[in-house]
């Protein structure tokens, strides 16, 4: 049986490549935070406190747009529902851990904790590796992000405006837009959810963002239900 | 609302979604009506944030050759799609953004 320590390093090792992403992205959310009008404690402490950097990202640039409390709410919640099937996925394992660790270790559950730990567990596998592994990869994104983001909002306060570093909100977006689009309906979902976006520009304070996303989801499920006809 | 509300809303929501399935004990897997359309949250509210910040940067539309973050934002899009990673995305964006706040 291998060790605590074992699993934990094969963890830490195991997430390693993944840094590359997570550091950039870090910094740019830290350098948006000192850019906008969240202020730095509380955008800072969005890194702590919500931990998953689209969902800061929205909620960093919905504030700095003047957006009304339920848009600000729910847009990053939105953004964050993913997670649900993440939690379903990891639930098989995690029944065989104690209850205190089922009710605090999905707090450190992201995109990458979820992609590394299905990579890794097997059907039959070990509540040490289980724990220890996933404890490994997780609390390695997570203090990185949190050094990431205080680099860059401590950098940020030096950016000058004419770089024009604001645009990166958009690019993240982008980025993990073309990875979120992996068959035809979800193409769809998008290219409705942009088009609609657009066209509700006018809508107060970002409620235009949530029709469009009702909007997309509706048509990529449409789309989805009709390609399996 | 104060924004520190709101972030902690925002932050116990994200924390009970995480906790959702894992919380449940014996249950094991989303139903099927539940985890399709959720495929599809995520392109649907990104390209919601994304592609207006690129159509209308100042907040109206703006569909021109004067719009330079709707350029920018084409070329990233285009290695975007290629490349499926953050780095070169960004970096493509930026430099074309760059470059062509300097030639125009």
């Amino acid at each position: 049986m291998a060790s605590a320590r074992d699993r934990f390093k094969e963890g830490v090792r195991a997430v390693a490549p993944l840094l590359l992403g997570t550091i950039p992205f870090g910094l740019i959310v830290g350098v948006t935070i000192a850019a906008t009008k969240i202020g730095n404690l509380a955008g800072w402490a969005t890194s702590v406190i919500i931990f998953a950097g689209a969902a800061q990202l929205a909620l960093i640039d919905l504030v700095d747009t003047g957006a009304i409390a339920f848009v600000l709410i729910a847009t990053p919640i939105v953004i964050n529902l993913r997670m649900a099937m993440y939690s379903a996925a990891l639930a098989t394992y995690f029944r065989k851990l104690s209850p205190i660790d089922r009710l605090w270790m999905p707090y450190l559950l992201t995109d990458q904790t979820f992609v590394m730990s299905m990579a890794r567990f097997r059907p039959d596998e070990d509540p040490v590796t289980i724990k220890w592994y996933y404890l490994g990869v997780g609390t390695t994104l997570w203090t990185t992000w949190l050094l990431a983001t205080t680099v860059g909002v401590v950098v940020g306060a030096e950016v000058p405006v004419e770089w024009s570093l604001d645009f990166t909100i958009a690019l993240v977006f982008l980025a993990l837009l073309a990875r979120a689009i992996a068959a035809r309906p979800a193409l769809v979902a998008a290219v409705v959810g942009g088009v609609v976006a657009v066209l509700s520009l006018d809508m107060p304070s970002g409620t235009g963002i949530m029709v469009a996303t009702v909007a997309g989801v509706t048509a990529g499920a449409i789309a989805d239900w009709r390609l399996n006809q | 609302m104060s924004t520190w509300v709101i972030i902690v809303i925002v932050g116990l929501a994200t924390y009970l979604i995480r906790l959702s399935f894992v919380g449940i004990l014996g249950r094991v897997g989303v139903p099927p009506y539940i985890e399709r359309p959720l495929r599809f949250v995520a392109p649907a509210v990104l390209a919601a944030i994304a592609i207006p910040e690129l159509v209308a940067p100042a907040g109206t539309i703006d569909i021109t050759i004067d719009n330079l973050r709707l350029i920018a934002g084409v070329i990233a899009i285009a290695v975007a799609w290629q490349t499926r990673a953050m780095g070169p995305t960004i970096a493509a964006g930026m430099v074309s953004l760059w470059i062509l706040d300097l030639v125009f």
